[in-house]
């Protein structure tokens, strides 16, 4: 234990190169321990997701619609079938839906059936949609979510990548300069984070598009797409609204949040005493006020970033953002019950991989998973 | 009772507090207001009803009080009726198997825009021969225009902008404009009295027949009107008292509970603790504006059913950990040890001695998240998950949204909602601020 106290790589030391071995498995073995807890959370929280679904019966009615179009259009094709007089081809037709929910496992007690749903779910496994194709024409529920999702992924990042990285260069200004006017500023407007960011978004619309012509409505590329460099171009410019109104809705609430985090960290004795020793406030801030604390700011853009997906959703809808959250709200309008699902499940999925790289970050600056003399994170 | 005045005292210190509170007592008075003058069946008879209720609103109206603002005169809705004025009618006797019946309506028109519309509707009662009517507009510089001619059923309605020979007529510009504008002019209305003539005849001893006219305004009502006539101001009046309800609910409904649990979590420990601790780790991952959009889209849209939701689903929020490290040492402090002592039973510690203990703190996080449930209320109406009866803030910003209001130019049909909703959050916002400071004393010199 005692050489594993010692500062980790302050000084050459023959002892580094089997502590960052040591610190690397112990931050593994964390890591594959949060993901096997995040996998039964996301299982759990997919099966609730299915239980609501098929509380009145609707997975049951996608399948079995499924299946009756399914067996409709062979007899259709199958020039064996025309031949049959009209009660002939019913009797088939029955039966043939018969065998194939028999075989789709419909026949079995729900308990069952829902296991079986849920593994269908987990593997995004949900079949065809009943209105709704993907651009590319597809209409499995896979496809059409998988090709939203990177536009929803260019968004979230880049938005919330600005968000964090701004706030803390802000909240350390500030810290710096406590009681000026720019810190009073900003403690007297954090109460405007209370509107959400499609809020600020409907605003920025409204100055920006509408009255000043200046940006586009919303969208991500020009119509038609532009080629080459350009078409980047275009995506950069309709990314700038969005991007604000993230920026702008929570902007304020962080840098307070964080601000007052590092007030309180920086009146701590050995800053004082960091500082009586003429260490420049640049140092300080990285050894004595950043490091310890990081763990919580990490924990606290994990919420920030859960909260920001439920209004991503909503986000993408106010700038028509071809996105996943753009694909729920159609799928409400079309009332297309195998995408709403699948949507459901993929945030489910988006949410828990947040949380579980963040939990790798954690474990890369957290001491106690790091040096290792303490359990999981309370 | 000292403690609370000296917390009250504390507050009043607080310009920002005083600010938002009197923002929250502003809006309890416009939600009073609103339930005691609109009952809730007027309130959705008001918005969803029929023909009869808008017939008299134009569409895409701003509101009245536009006109206050410096150089803007624009016109608003004149209704007249041979019903409520029946002076307008003068009949003469019937002989030989008929009677002359004449409608002369005069009407001001001062504003610098045209109206949006005008519509002259009918009815005309007869038994088997119906009244024969000609309509003529005379100018203020008088011009007579003919409208047009034709006998009047029980109830006909002439919207002047579907005559295509009257717009021809007119050279090609819509009838209110047309009818309005100067002479050799297609963007100066002409000021002065206007009279609309109806010439009739009538057939039948006791048959007879009312107008109305209705030159729709561009100004119409407190809030304007939207794309079906309705006035915004029904739904801004009465969204008040919803969304103030739906927000104070939701927020009481999870930092009760979500208390109470910490509370007995902590207090029983062992397997209890845990399990509430693994539930809310799955709970924090749940998605919970996808499922609440499952349950509107499967079950139902009531707006009580979704607030129950979404209270369930609140229930076991991140608030349970930061509770749970409050009560943690709570339960070992000595007074606690004390009940333990004399024979208090669990029940008793955890919510008469440990509960209180922590309400200070939990005053200001449940104002502050006050806003963020209306503003939920709003972002499901917007999704379309709106009430299906109710008019809500929400559901007004959700139909500008969809009929494309900000493209079109109709700001006053977003901004007002937006403004009642900012004003809603700055006002909670603002007082929750202000009590966090101080009762949480820490943060005071911050």
């Amino acid at each position: 234990m005692a050489n594993e106290l010692q500062p980790v790589h302050r000084t050459p030391n023959p002892l580094q190169s089997k502590q960052w071995s040591d610190t690397f498995r112990r931050i593994a073995k964390y890591s594959v321990q949060r993901l096997v807890v995040l996998f039964i959370t996301v299982v759990i929280g997919l099966y609730i997701t299915v239980l609501i679904a098929n509380q009145g019966g609707y997975v049951d009615q996608i399948r079995k619609a499924q299946i009756r179009e399914s067996v409709g259009q062979m007899m259709a094709v199958n020039p064996e079938v025309q031949r049959l007089t009209q009660s002939q081809i019913i009797d088939i037709q029955q039966r043939e839906i018969a065998l194939e929910e028999e075989r789709l496992g419909l026949h079995l007690p729900f308990a069952l059936r829902s296991v079986m749903y849920l593994q269908q779910a987990i593997t995004l496994n949900l079949g065809n949609a009943e209105y709704m194709t993907s651009d590319s024409g597809s209409r499995r529920v896979r496809n059409i979510i998988l090709e939203r999702l990177a536009p929803t992924l260019v968004l979230f990042l880049t938005a919330n990548l600005i968000l964090f990285g701004s706030a803390i260069l802000i909240a350390l200004f500030l810290s710096r300069r406590y009681g000026s006017f720019l810190d009073r500023a900003v403690v007297a407007l954090t109460p405007t984070s209370a509107a959400p960011s499609w809020f600020y978004g409907m605003f920025l619309i409204l100055l920006f598009s509408a009255l000043w012509r200046m940006m586009p409505f919303g969208g991500m590329v020009a119509a038609p797409p532009p080629s080459g460099i350009h078409y980047y171009f275009s995506v950069a410019k309709h990314l700038v609204l969005p991007i604000a109104a993230i920026f702008l809705g929570a902007i304020f609430q962080s840098v307070y949040s964080w601000r007052t985090f590092f007030l309180i960290y920086s009146s701590e004795d050995y800053v004082e005493m960091a500082k009586a020793k003429g260490m420049t406030s640049s140092m300080i801030e990285r050894r004595y006020v950043l490091k310890p604390t990081l763990p919580t700011i990490i924990t606290s853009f994990a919420l920030t970033l859960i909260y920001a997906w439920q209004g991503q959703i909503i986000l993408e809808t106010v700038f028509n953002w071809p996105g996943l959250g753009r694909l729920l709200y159609q799928a409400i309008g079309f009332n297309d019950i195998p995408i709403v699902v699948g949507s459901t499940v993929i945030f489910a999925y988006l949410l828990a991989i947040t949380v579980f790289l963040l939990d790798i970050i954690y474990a890369l600056v957290d001491p106690r998973v790091k040096v290792g003399n303490g359990g999981a994170r309370a | 009772m000292n403690y609370f005045r000296a917390r009250f005292n504390a507050i009043s210190q607080y310009p920002s507090a005083i600010f938002g509170t009197s923002i929250i007592l502003f809006l309890i008075i416009v939600a009073i207001y609103a339930l005691v003058t609109i009952p809730r069946s007027e309130a959705i008879r008001l918005w969803r009803g029929g023909d009869e209720i808008w017939a008299e609103s134009p569409r895409y109206a701003v509101p009245k009080w536009v006109n206050i603002l410096p150089g803007v005169n624009l016109p608003v809705t004149q209704v007249l009726s041979t019903v409520t004025t029946p002076e307008y009618k003068t009949v003469s006797d019937f002989t030989s198997g008929i009677a002359e019946s004449r409608v002369e309506i005069p009407f001001d028109f001062t504003a610098n825009a045209f109206p949006k519309e005008v519509s002259i509707f009918a009815q005309g009662v007869s038994d088997r021969s119906r009244p024969y009517v000609s309509i003529t507009w005379i100018t203020p510089d008088g011009r007579e225009i003919f409208l047009l001619d034709g006998t009047v059923g029980s109830n006909e309605s002439y919207r002047l902008r579907t005559n295509r020979t009257l717009i021809r007529r007119l050279g090609n510009v819509n009838p209110e404009v047309g009818l309005l504008a100067k002479p050799g002019s297609v963007d100066i209305p002409l000021k002065g009295t206007y009279t609309l003539v109806v010439d009739g005849l009538l057939f039948e001893e006791e048959s007879s027949f009312d107008v109305k006219l209705v030159v729709y305004g561009q100004a119409h009502g407190l809030a304007g009107t939207d794309h079906r006539r309705r006035d915004l101001s029904v739904a801004l009046l009465y969204g008040t008292p919803i969304a103030l309800a739906f927000g104070f609910l939701a927020a009481v409904g999870t930092t009760i509970t979500t208390m109470m649990i910490a509370a007995i979590g902590v207090w029983f420990g062992g397997w209890i603790d845990g399990l509430i601790q693994r539930v809310t780790e799955v709970n924090l991952i749940l998605p919970v504006l996808p499922l609440l959009i499952m349950v509107g889209t499967f079950y139902s849209r009531n707006i009580w059913v979704m607030l129950g939701i979404l209270i369930l689903l609140g229930i076991f929020s991140a608030g349970i950990k930061t509770y749970r490290a409050m009560f943690l040492p709570i339960k070992e402090s000595p007074y606690i040890e004390a009940a333990r002592g004399y024979g208090a039973s669990s029940y008793r510690i955890v919510f008469l001695y440990m509960i209180p203990r922590v309400i200070p703190v939990l005053v200001p996080s449940f104002v502050l998240l006050i806003p963020s449930y209306v503003f939920l209320e709003a972002t499901l109406a917007l999704l379309g998950l709106g009430d299906p009866v109710l008019p809500t803030w929400g559901k007004v910003l959700s139909d500008a949204y969809s009929d494309g209001a900000l493209f079109k130019g109709y700001y006053y049909w977003v901004l007002q909602p937006a403004g009642l909703l900012m004003l809603t959050g700055l006002g909670f916002a603002m007082l929750g601020f202000a009590l966090d400071r101080i009762f949480n004393p820490r943060l005071r010199g911050l």
